[in-house]
């Protein structure tokens, strides 16, 4: 596994602005206005993650941070934790209704197309509440195989404690990760909510791109005007991140 | 698991051996989550030692899934609700 510098989808990414020097198809650029106390280099920006006394620690360029809080905000929307019809516990119509109509929906279909794309820029409201949505079936799955009954008992009273771990999650990646980008020092508990939250938006973007097991020919057959190829840099760089911030956890 | 005939169905013995069968928590594999962090979820979860959690890992991603906790069902459905806020592909059964 490698950072986001794959040459597939270079064309897409922000050019580097500054005369790091040699890596002009490397992503993202470097971000000089926030340096003091250190160098920052590209290697810096493309280091990722790595562990620190009390958790962990990482430097993200104002492009990098933006790609993130857009991605974060989008599974925030998309899982509805601020929908007012959220804020109860209790079972309604709404939550017997969904597992019946989820039955057998978990995501095996590997196709994907520009308008799923467009939706993952962004999700409309009315998208982000059906059940058949193959990500929302990914993030809050059936607990029980050929159970529906059994699954919508379980969603019942489980789903709305899902949907806001999962914003809260979320929301510390918002609140840690300024717009501008920056060094970045998060605590244990901070950390495992980065992890979390950037596995989900990996579980979003992967079941957009339709990802299988064998991901990497998939990539290799993509099209350089394929929708997806300036999506798969991101998810790629994603990845490493978490991988390093996992190696950064572990210690 | 067989449905059993009526005939067996009417001994009381038999009935009751049912609930003494543990569920279990089985998680799946799938094509997006790395290996390093199923396995640090593992040990988060349920506090299984690296080496235990790293093989539980390797059965999900060889075996296409392993089954990761055992108990009452109750426990199974905590488990796989705390699995699920991790992202992971879990779900509870009976007869694996």
């Amino acid at each position: 596994m490698t950072g986001g510098g794959q040459g597939a989808t270079g064309g897409d990414r922000p050019e580097p602005d500054s005369e790091q020097g040699g890596t002009g198809d490397q992503w993202p650029e470097p971000d000089s206005e926030q340096e003091s106390d250190e160098d920052v280099s590209l290697e810096d920006l493309m280091a990722g993650f790595r562990g620190t006394s009390g958790g962990a620690t990482a430097r993200f360029a104002a492009a990098q941070a933006a790609i993130i809080r857009d991605l974060v905000g989008q599974v925030i929307e998309l899982i509805g934790a601020d929908d007012p019809d959220e804020g109860s516990a209790l079972p309604d119509d709404t939550a017997a209704r969904e597992p019946g109509q989820r039955a057998g929906g978990l995501p095996t279909d590997g196709t994907v197309n520009a308008g799923d794309l467009a939706a993952m820029v962004g999700f409309a409201e009315d998208d982000a509440e059906l059940p058949d949505d193959p990500v929302l079936a990914r993030l809050l799955p059936d607990a029980y195989r050929d159970d529906p009954e059994a699954s919508g008992e379980f969603r019942r009273y489980t789903e709305h404690g899902l949907r806001s771990g999962k914003a809260a999650a979320a929301r510390t990646v918002l609140a840690t990760l300024p717009p501008e980008g920056g060094r970045i020092r998060l605590s244990e508990p901070e950390g495992q909510a980065w992890l979390r939250a950037l596995n989900d938006v990996r579980l979003a973007l992967g079941t957009r791109l339709g990802v299988t097991d064998e991901f990497d020919d998939q990539v290799s057959d993509m099209a350089p005007e394929d929708p997806r190829a300036a999506y798969v840099g991101v998810y790629q760089w994603l990845a490493f991140l978490q991988e390093t911030l996992v190696q950064a956890l572990s210690r | 698991m067989s449905v059993a005939p009526a005939e067996v169905q009417r001994s009381d013995t038999e009935e009751q051996a049912v609930p003494d069968m543990p569920w279990v928590t089985i998680v799946w594999n799938d094509p997006i989550n790395l290996m390093s962090y199923v396995t640090y979820v593992f040990q988060t979860v349920f506090g299984y030692a690296k080496p235990k959690a790293e093989k539980l890992m390797l059965d999900v991603h060889h075996k296409g899934r392993a089954v990761v906790s055992s108990g009452a069902r109750e426990a199974m459905e905590r488990d796989a609700e705390t699995l699920h806020g991790y992202g992971l592909w879990a779900t509870i059964s009976h007869d694996s």
